[in-house]
């Protein structure tokens, strides 16, 4: 997810350089504006044609970046003669940003699982219409019935992504297989690297004290942060999403990072190596969701549908080499993708981990923890 | 010049466009935020305006307080650096040939033009465990013998650490403190100069004595341009910085993001803001006292 921060920080950077021009400036969002003529409910398109679903033959779909097939949208249009226009996101929080105060026009989201139960919550999500999805048959029956979409009411599954340990295997031995390397050691001081995100971050230090993510009280959160204030000396960075990159350029040799970045640096690296831990981990899922007030939401079930067949998902999977939701993908994409154990982990550890539930009285909780740690 | 008093049409003509552009997206954005600051989290997407100070006690909590110090300390920290090594560039600047002078002000301006977040990365490259000066330091090493004494060389830890933060900000808010201590220097009339070493001052005291505090001007708000903006930056300490690196900006950053606690992040960067309104309002006072002494 390299490419998110980097968009992510490039515009956090025109507000830092604004705030440097000497100006007081605040970020002011023009949300809306940028990317998406939709809002207006015109039924006809610009050349007066309406796509099969009876709509106006367009469609907004908002998008992380380097998340598509490289030919999906033409190849819609050809099909169906739909325009797709594709907005990019950097993170669910400017997702979530841009739609919390209504819908600006957009058709298709992709929020992550806990973004999908958090605006499930805050009502902006339409319920989905399974009629008009017949590929839903496509999704592997592990995905079809998920704690944060009981059902599969709101989401459909894009992509999903686990959490383990990058390692340099030269540096590292023997072979991590606990978080105890990471949370609770100075075996590897100074060559260690966590993700800066608070709630990842307990949740799994939770998951190395046996506990369920989603179980953690005030009393645990006390403990996880001493472990991490005893750890932090061993540390050597928090890094925004950016692992990977330390872990090529040797500025670390143990990172927690996603098991689909360190996949894309290992065909660059065979030095690399990445493992789930056997305490389990958890798993993350990007999702395909209909806001509400979505101008075309006709257009966007058939979208989805069209993104949930076997082969457009294969165009796809090759091009963003994420793990796939998808039965027929998966099958499609032959042995050397499908028996990649980094991409796929192992079934046991797979078992024990877990989505992270949203739950908004918690979090700010494990922010303040991770402030108090970082502050000490 | 003529008084705006006696062409209050003319006026009111060129001043409405800005005014209004200033209202609409300045003034009323920062009041909403402002009115935040005094609320509380509704529900997941709306804020109720209560008037609360909870949020302000919040922040006052010697946790934030702590934070805010730290941030202080680098800033200042930043700033001094930024005085020391930007002010002999200024002078040497203004002392220039008339056709050097464009080329070493363009040489100052020059990294503005490329974003902030790719000198960033520049930086990392150029500091890490096998960046430049870590490659350049192990051949200087090999290359004198230096393993034979002192043993292996070890790269030394350039980055992720409060050092790499001081060296960036240092490294982005310099043209900041250059820029105004030239405009200072420049308008320095140098006959002053030549007479103080004529009458038997030595460098030191030139420049402390009759160049420093007739600069006094420019290297104040040359400390303020520059202090200001060090205070507030957290791409720096996100990217460059250790694990004990945050700095306020950054706890701000995760309220609007992670912790989705608007209220309590307007209050911390209305703190902020305020800090900042206190500095200028100090100038200003500063300003108009130089002006009744005159």
């Amino acid at each position: 997810m390299n490419d998110r921060i980097s968009l992510e920080a490039l515009k956090s950077n025109r507000r830092s350089l604004l705030k440097g021009m000497g100006a007081a400036a605040i970020g002011i969002s023009f949300a809306g504006l940028a990317g998406c003529g939709g809002g207006e409910s015109a039924k006809v398109g610009a050349d007066g044609k309406l796509a099969a679903t009876g709509e106006a033959p367009e469609l907004n779909f908002y998008n992380w970046d380097t998340y598509i097939g490289e030919t999906t949208l033409e190849d819609y249009k050809g099909a169906s003669g739909t325009n797709v226009k594709m907005s990019l996101f950097a993170n669910n929080d400017e997702l979530f940003a841009k739609l919390r105060a209504g819908n600006p026009g957009f058709d298709v989201i992709v929020p992550s699982n806990d973004f999908v139960e958090r605006m499930v919550q805050s009502d902006m999500i339409l319920p989905l219409d399974m009629a008009q999805i017949p590929n839903f048959k496509n999704i592997d029956p592990a995905f079809t019935d998920v704690a944060y979409d009981p059902g599969r009411k709101y989401s459909m599954p894009y992509t999903w992504l686990v959490l383990g340990i990058g390692y340099r295997k030269s540096k590292v031995k023997p072979e991590p297989d606990s978080w105890k390397v990471l949370f609770d050691s100075d075996q590897y001081k100074g060559r260690i690297a966590l993700l800066s995100e608070a709630g990842d971050l307990f949740r799994l230090y939770g998951k190395y004290l046996g506990k369920s993510v989603n179980e953690l009280n005030a009393a645990d959160i006390k403990r996880i942060e001493a472990m991490m204030i005893k750890q932090k000396p061993f540390v050597k960075a928090f890094h925004e999403d950016n692992g990977q990159d330390l872990l090529v350029k040797g500025e670390v040799d143990l990172v927690l990072e996603y098991n689909g970045d360190i996949a894309q640096k290992m065909v660059e690296d065979p030095d690399i190596g990445f493992v789930v831990p056997k305490e389990g981990s958890q798993l993350n899922s990007d999702s395909l969701c209909i806001p509400k007030g979505a101008p075309h939401p006709k257009n966007a079930h058939a979208f989805i549908n069209y993104l949930l067949d076997g082969n457009v998902g294969k165009g796809i999977t090759e091009a963003i080499q994420y793990p796939t939701p998808n039965g027929k993908v998966k099958e499609l994409m032959g042995e050397e993708y499908s028996n990649n154990q980094v991409i796929f982990p192992r079934a046991d550890v797979l078992s024990k981990c877990e989505y992270a539930k949203f739950n908004a009285d918690i979090q700010p909780l494990f922010e303040e923890a991770f402030t108090r740690v970082r502050a000490a | 010049m003529q008084d705006w008093k006696t062409q209050r049409s003319a006026f009111a003509a060129i001043a409405t466009a800005p005014t209004l552009w200033l209202l609409l997206f300045f003034i009323i954005p920062l009041a909403i935020v402002w009115a935040y600051s005094f609320g509380s989290n509704d529900g997941l997407t709306s804020i109720k305006i209560s008037g609360t100070f909870a949020n302000y006690a919040r922040a006052l909590e010697p946790l934030y307080l702590q934070i805010f110090g730290k941030s202080v300390a680098v800033a200042a920290l930043t700033t001094l650096i930024c005085l020391i090594v930007g002010f002999p560039v200024a002078l040497a600047i203004s002392f220039a040939t008339p056709k050097w002078k464009p080329w070493l002000l363009l040489l100052i301006m020059l990294p503005f033009w490329t974003n902030l977040l790719i000198r960033t990365y520049a930086l990392l490259s150029l500091l890490g465990t096998r960046g430049v000066v870590n490659q350049g330091a192990e051949w200087f090493w090999g290359a004198f013998g230096l393993a034979g004494m002192f043993g292996p060389f070890e790269p030394l830890p350039l980055l992720y650490n409060n050092f790499a933060v001081i060296f960036g900000l240092v490294y982005v808010h310099l043209p900041f403190m250059v820029l105004p201590l030239y405009a200072a220097l420049d308008r320095l009339d140098k006959s002053l100069i030549e007479a103080s070493l004529d009458l038997g001052a030595g460098h030191w005291t030139t420049i402390t004595r009759i160049v420093a505090p007739l600069a006094a001007p420019g290297i104040i708000s040359g400390l303020i341009i520059t202090f200001v903006p060090a205070l507030g930056s957290y791409l720096t300490p996100d990217l460059m910085g250790g694990t004990d690196s945050q700095m306020i900006a950054n706890v701000v950053e995760r309220q609007f993001k992670r912790a989705n606690d608007w209220p309590f992040g307007a209050a911390l960067s209305f703190l902020l803001m305020y800090a900042t309104f206190i500095l200028i309002a100090l100038q200003a006072l500063r300003n108009r006292k130089a002006e009744a002494g005159r």
